[in-house]
């Protein structure tokens, strides 16, 4: 789960990491009196997440009521990438000499935490990463005991980071790695730390990550996590759901049980020549309620001309998918879309007993039920 | 024959007397799993299906020479219940949970390198040894006897592929659910060394997915170290970069490491047929037997 920069920034200050003076603004007067306050020159950053929000005009460097009023303008209420913004960040500007990165990730080849420093800060690091390698300093971190302080200054002094900041850097990073540590952190990082003329380090961006399997004992950051919710309105209804799901291009609705069996069944649907709307995993053991709010979330989604439901059950029951489905489509006085049901595994007898089949059309096989969606949806855009 | 597990296995179940916990041991007796021993923290003294439950794994080592473990243990608790069976004196320990904090599994990570337990999962369906017992939630009427080993990175993608190999009559030495998590016990390279080292083990099968690069890494290994046959599968060709599909490991990320395209090049530079579809795979398994 990803927080905003906002939110980032504040779980950073509040650790001691120091970040320039900033407010969030939801409108024009909102920003004029956040800029008055900190002072111009101020930067005024659309809070979405996504990448390149610079490039997209999403991020504007203002020095007067009047350039703040424009820029405020046309970045509150802008479409970035298909995400509305309704909150920038003012933030004041700082003036730089230098832009360093540090970063503490999970390293997940050696299965242990990374910390990283590099001078090439301010621009995209993983271009950096390819390009030049060595560029980044990488230390590795034993979990058991935590960085010690002597890791945090070897990857500042092998990173080349002047002696006159070196200090701050390290200490930086340590600050980081305990955030990191404490937060059940994914990513955290610095991109750019930025180092005025008088030798202040500063974090003027901020990334978190942090693990949403390690929500349940990070009440703060869950609590963000409502405020920070995804923009797209499937996404959404898909958290309140609690589904695994991915929105994609394409028109034809997939449902199934098990990651590595949904993205099968999605790189089926491309292999026969369709293009699959969504992922969604119902994950083990999902009873008829389930199925159900699966279906809504699919027929939710207006791209969608047809479904294929493959349920291989382990956990999960033939039965208890075989009544999810009836109940979602009974409820319907026309079926939306055409339905391609496939079972098997655990009760898929069972299952194909219970099963409607005026409501949707029942394959035996996982190949020919994708194939057969993938008609429909031909048949649906014709 | 078989790796890891057979019928002279002693089991004992830690979370027997959860949902999952009860209901999984309950299946695994079924199926013939000889499961002596479960392990839930005040529950000593109780039995569940018949089986003496013990306060610690510790104990149900002791008393019942239990041997693996099978765990079922909420995610919250799962880092510690990993701990407690590799700090014992079981060969496998085997953990099903969905859902463990990463960190924790860093720690544990940490410990593999100091015990001769081996870890199984966690986020994995467990292994099963056909017509002689199963460690774990795999639905055990799939899968037939036979000499075809399978390691997969998904429980429910194993699931589909042993139905198509069972179908055209092609039976399983062992079948190994490593997980999905980004780190985990076991992995490809040991599974694969393993089966290598299995006379019984005539060909293998390996259905990975996206993220990470575990599948390149057992590539470069099936090149220099594994005589036996295998055919590939992976899974998430179509995912986008930074998306999670349902599994915490399978994500491309932003720099395009861990995509399908990169895993299959791999494979096929090995000398590893991949199959399209699940149906392939089974074609190119026959070709190999």
């Amino acid at each position: 789960m990803k927080l905003h920069e906002y939110q980032a920034k504040q779980v950073f200050a509040d650790a001691g990491i120091p970040t320039p003076p900033s407010q969030l603004a939801e409108d024009v007067d909102g920003v004029l009196s956040a800029a008055g306050e900190i002072g111009y020159p101020v930067a005024i950053k659309a809070q979405v997440q996504v990448g390149g929000r610079g490039k997209a005009g999403g991020i504007e460097l203002v020095s007067d009521d009047e350039e703040a009023r424009e820029a405020a303008d046309s970045i509150l209420g802008m479409d970035l990438k298909g995400i509305h913004v309704d909150r920038v960040l003012v933030e004041g500007a700082v003036d730089f000499v230098n832009e360093l990165y540090v970063g503490v990730t999970m390293d997940r080849g050696e299965g242990k935490p990374v910390a990283m420093v590099s001078t090439k800060g301010g621009v995209d690091i993983e271009a950096v990463a390819e390009e030049t390698p060595d560029a980044i300093v990488r230390e590795h971190v034993d979990p058991a005991f935590g960085m010690h302080p002597y890791q945090a200054r070897k990857a500042v002094y092998d990173a080349g980071v002047d002696r006159e900041v070196a200090r701050d850097v390290a200490s930086v990073l340590t600050t980081l790695y305990e955030l990191w540590d404490d937060r059940d952190g994914a990513d955290a990082e610095i991109n750019p730390l930025m180092v005025t003329d008088d030798d202040e380090v500063i974090a003027a961006d901020a990334v978190m990550n942090v693990d949403e399997d390690a929500l349940f004992r990070q009440p703060e950051i869950a609590e963000m996590q409502e405020e920070a919710a995804s923009g797209d309105e499937l996404e959404q209804k898909a958290d309140e759901y609690d589904f695994d799901y991915v929105r994609l291009e394409g028109d034809v609705g997939i449902i199934g049980n098990g990651a590595g069996l949904v993205m099968t069944t999605l790189d089926l649907v491309d292999h026969y020549g369709g293009e699959p709307a969504n992922f969604l995993d119902v994950g083990g053991g999902a009873k008829a309620e389930r199925i159900t709010n699966a279906l809504d979330m699919v027929f939710s989604d207006d791209n969608v001309e047809s479904v294929v439901f493959n349920i291989f059950g382990g956990i999960t029951r033939g039965d208890e998918v075989a009544r999810g489905i009836n109940e979602a489509l009974e409820a319907f006085d026309e079926i939306p879309k055409p339905v391609v049901v496939r079972l098997a595994g655990t009760n898929w007898e069972e299952g194909m007993e219970i099963l409607n089949e005026d409501l949707v059309t029942v394959e035996g096989t996982l190949e020919s039920a994708v194939q057969r969606a993938v008609e429909y949806a031909e048949e649906g855009q014709a | 024959m078989s790796v890891l597990v057979d019928d002279d296995t002693r089991v004992v179940v830690q979370g027997i007397t959860g949902g999952e916990g009860e209901f999984h041991a309950g299946q695994m007796i079924e199926y013939g799993t000889n499961v002596v021993a479960g392990a839930v923290p005040g529950k000593g003294g109780q039995e569940v299906h018949g089986v003496p439950v013990y306060d610690t794994v510790d104990q149900a080592v002791r008393e019942e020479d239990a041997d693996a473990s099978v765990i079922f243990v909420p995610p919250a608790f799962a880092g510690d219940a990993i701990f407690e069976a590799l700090d014992t004196e079981l060969d496998l320990a085997v953990a099903i949970t969905e859902g463990v904090p990463t960190q924790d599994m860093a720690k544990v990570n940490k410990r593999l390198t100091e015990t001769d337990t081996r870890l199984l999962g966690p986020n994995c369906p467990g292994l099963i040894t056909p017509g002689e017992a199963k460690l774990g939630i795999l639905p055990g009427n799939i899968f037939a006897e036979g000499n075809v080993g399978l390691v997969s990175r998904s429980g429910t993608l194993t699931y589909q592929v042993v139905d198509n190999l069972t179908n055209r009559g092609i039976g399983q030495s062992t079948a190994i659910g490593i997980g999905g998590d980004p780190i985990i016990g076991t992995d490809f390279v040991d599974a694969l060394s393993l089966f290598e080292d299995d006379p019984e083990t005539e060909a293998i099968v390996m259905c990975g997915e996206i993220g990470g690069e575990d599948e390149e890494e057992a590539a470069a290994f099936i090149a220099d170290n594994v005589e036996t046959p295998v055919a590939g599968f992976i899974a998430g060709r179509t995912a986008p970069p930074g998306k999670r599909m349902g599994h915490a490991g399978a994500i491309v990320s932003g720099s395009g490491t861990g995509t399908a395209e990169s895993k299959i090049d791999a494979l096929n530079d090995a000398g590893v047929p991949v199959g399209d579809t699940p149906e392939e795979v089974a074609d190119h398994v026959e070709d190999l037997l």
